[in-house]
């Protein structure tokens, strides 16, 4: 048996790749369900009542969509470039971080509102830029493989956040638990549907995937980002620069993943607490890997693992079955899909 | 500075350093091995993760302790075996199969976990491994209790350095293993598949995580919490850059990094002032330092990352 490339793999098998992944997925998921004693297709049949059947279940899912398309995005721009960013988790701290802290300026809460919220987006887009710059100075200038270290400054990233919300950005009205101080109400999003946790950053997050899209496949940049990913010798022989190509990348992709953190602080939580991300930053790189690094196909995806997420929750509830099964399918979904686009590029010889 | 001679002199802080060493020195032997074969496996965090909470599992339901290093280990195997069939014959990108192997294989194993202890506020304890002192040896003043009264496991993982040592330099298959590694079309050539010894390996390597990680349950504490791994899988992965791909050097990374640990978990308790926060950034910190020391004389095992498939060159 062997495996022989595809010429020119066809456009419906590419679009079939991620709905197989999904399949497989959540039949791998099923029987696990099935394992621990309840009826697969009920669960599904309740996890999807649970994101979609009621108002708070929708408004639920588009709330944990918007986090997911930013850290996405960041891995997916990351990836394209062969710049494996695995830290979109501490990423997204720090830039919740530098918002509770820009709010503690007081002239920051004084300024109107849509000034102090470009403000603080920013403040949060620049420390997470910060924060994957320092690897990629590392891997540049010493070779140091930033897989590892982008890892390692996740751990360093939250205990940074612990240390913070402990001690010179402690919360002094909550009662001695570890939180920030709130962010100033001039830098809340506003909300987007009343009576809901719904905010202005889905917006915000929509408009980042077209963006990306844009710079991606319409932009010089996005032509030697891919470019420097796809043969970095050749493309540098091709007159890419690489090393400034890669800072872009970086910029990029720490940027949103720090907008993520940012977003998530202002527009649902209110202030920072070491529990802020269920694992956005690593969801993320899944959902890159489903949306075959398409930034479009990223809001797809990203809205696929909110639906498992929120869905589970209340699933879990009625079924008692632990409701890691979402983490468990959508992980398990990272790894079919890796075999599906295989499949779609190369066919199978005996 | 009285302080800090008090505590490296104290036999409870020299104890600490093999205990704490133990997981590190499985998982980096894991990883080493994976590496010499010329694959990465990021799956570690999640294999450790998994090993961690099979070991604790077959104890809590009436295994003996190595029953359940066994089962561990053949979780471990279970998992490299499906990193080594997507990284192997199919030649998928190895990083991100390795973040996907450990996001699954953490997931999966708190899944299992919950499922076993519905609703347990506090998670539920097994009687762990005892310290076993090696008659005689462990009278020695000192070095006695600090070497010859630590857990079996610990032993174990000590023996197998030397194993792994012996191995990979003085048998054919180490040589083999080795030359994969470095040119596989080579090994091929020799009539060896290389695809069946990367496959192999990486379940044996993947074993050692599996087993590092139950050694966290079953010997260092006595109970699984989500989260237990704390990034030990990811420092292995830099302690092997750190050890530059050598069993020998790994074990004295893996001591010089435990070393650092129980120091500053016992300077925490004296030096008042300095939030704790800092202190535990220091192994993170450490290891990133470790890499960008050994950046620049790490000779990387020239096929690694690169998938083989036979006529491709």
């Amino acid at each position: 048996m062997r495996f022989e490339r595809r010429d020119h793999p066809s456009r419906a098998l590419t679009i079939a790749a991620p709905i197989g992944a999904v399949l497989a997925a959540l039949i791998v998921a099923g029987l696990l369900i099935a394992i621990a004693g309840a009826n697969p297709i009920r669960a599904y049949g309740l996890i999807l009542k649970g994101a979609f059947g009621s108002r708070l279940g929708i408004s639920e899912t588009l709330t944990r969509t918007t986090p997911l398309i930013l850290t996405g995005l960041a891995a997916a721009v990351a990836f394209r470039a062969r710049l494996w960013n695995i830290g979109g988790e501490g990423q997204f701290y720090l830039g919740a971080l530098a918002v509770a802290a820009f709010g503690m300026i007081p002239a920051i809460g004084a300024l109107p509102a849509p000034l102090a919220i470009l403000l603080c987006l920013i403040a949060g887009a620049v420390v997470g830029m910060i924060l994957l710059l320092v690897p990629l100075g590392l891997r540049l200038k010493f070779g140091v493989d930033e897989v590892v270290t982008t890892l390692l400054l996740n751990f360093v990233a939250v205990l940074f956040v612990s240390l913070m919300i402990e001690g010179a950005m402690k919360d002094p009205l909550a009662f001695g638990w570890p939180q920030s101080v709130p962010v100033p109400e001039a830098a809340e999003l506003p909300k987007l549907l009343a009576r809901s946790r719904l905010h202005a950053g889905l917006l915000i997050a929509l408009v980042m995937a077209v963006v990306v899209w844009w710079l991606q496949s319409r932009t010089v940049f996005g032509m030697r980002s891919r470019a420097a990913g796809l043969n970095p010798r050749a493309a540098a022989f091709a007159g890419v620069p690489l090393g400034r190509t890669l800072i872009a990348v970086a910029c990029l992709s720490g940027g949103l993943a720090g907008l993520a953190g940012a977003i998530e602080v202002m527009g649902v939580k209110g202030y920072v607490t070491t529990d802020l991300s269920p694992n956005y930053g690593y969801s993320g790189i899944v959902i890159a890997m489903l949306a075959n690094l398409n930034p479009i196909g990223v809001i797809a995806a990203a809205l696929f693992s909110a639906v498992m997420f929120v869905g589970a929750d209340s699933m879990s509830r009625a079924l008692s079955i632990p409701s890691y099964i979402a983490d468990v399918t959508v992980a398990m979904s990272l790894l079919t899909m890796l075999v599906a686009i295989f499949l779609a590029q190369y066919r199978i010889r005996r | 500075m009285s302080v800090l001679l008090d505590i490296l002199s104290s036999v409870g802080m020299w104890e600490a350093v093999l205990r704490i060493a133990t997981p590190l020195i499985l998982g980096t032997l894991g990883v080493l091995l994976c590496e010499r074969v010329g694959v990465l496996n990021l799956g570690i965090e999640g294999i450790m993760t998994f090993g961690a909470m099979v070991g604790w599992l077959t104890v809590y339901s009436g295994g003996d302790l190595w029953v359940g290093i066994l089962a561990a280990a053949a979780g471990g195997a279970a998992f490299g075996f499906l990193h080594a069939l997507l990284t192997v014959p199919l030649g998928l990108s190895q990083h991100v199969t390795g973040l996907g192997i450990t996001l699954f294989a953490s997931s999966f194993s708190y899944y299992v976990f919950r499922l076993a202890v519905p609703t347990a506020s506090s998670p539920p304890t097994v009687e762990p491994f005892r310290p076993l002192a090696v008659p005689v040896l462990s009278d020695i003043p000192f070095i006695g209790p600090v070497l010859f009264n630590q857990t079996a496991p610990t032993y174990m993982a000590l023996i197998l350095v030397a194993v792994l040592a012996w191995g990979l330099y003085r048998t054919p298959l180490g040589l083999a293993i080795r030359m994969t590694g470095e040119n596989p079309h080579a090994v091929d050539a020799q009539g060896i598949d290389p695809i069946w010894l990367r496959i192999g390996t990486i379940m044996a390597g993947s074993a050692l995580m599996g087993m590092g990680g139950a050694f966290l349950t079953l010997a260092a504490f006595n109970s699984f919490f989500p989260t237990m791994v704390q990034g030990r899988g990811w420092i292995c992965v830099a302690l092997v850059v750190f050890a530059l791909w050598r069993p020998g050097r790994a074990l004295l990374g893996a001591l010089l990094f435990a070393f650092f640990d129980a120091f500053q978990l016992r300077l925490q308790t004296v030096v008042e002032g300095v939030p704790y926060q800092l202190f535990l950034m220091l192994p993170y910190i450490l290891s990133i330092v470790a890499l960008i020391v050994m950046a620049r004389r790490a000779r990387v095992p020239q096929a690694l990352m690169q998938p083989y498939r036979r006529g491709e060159r």
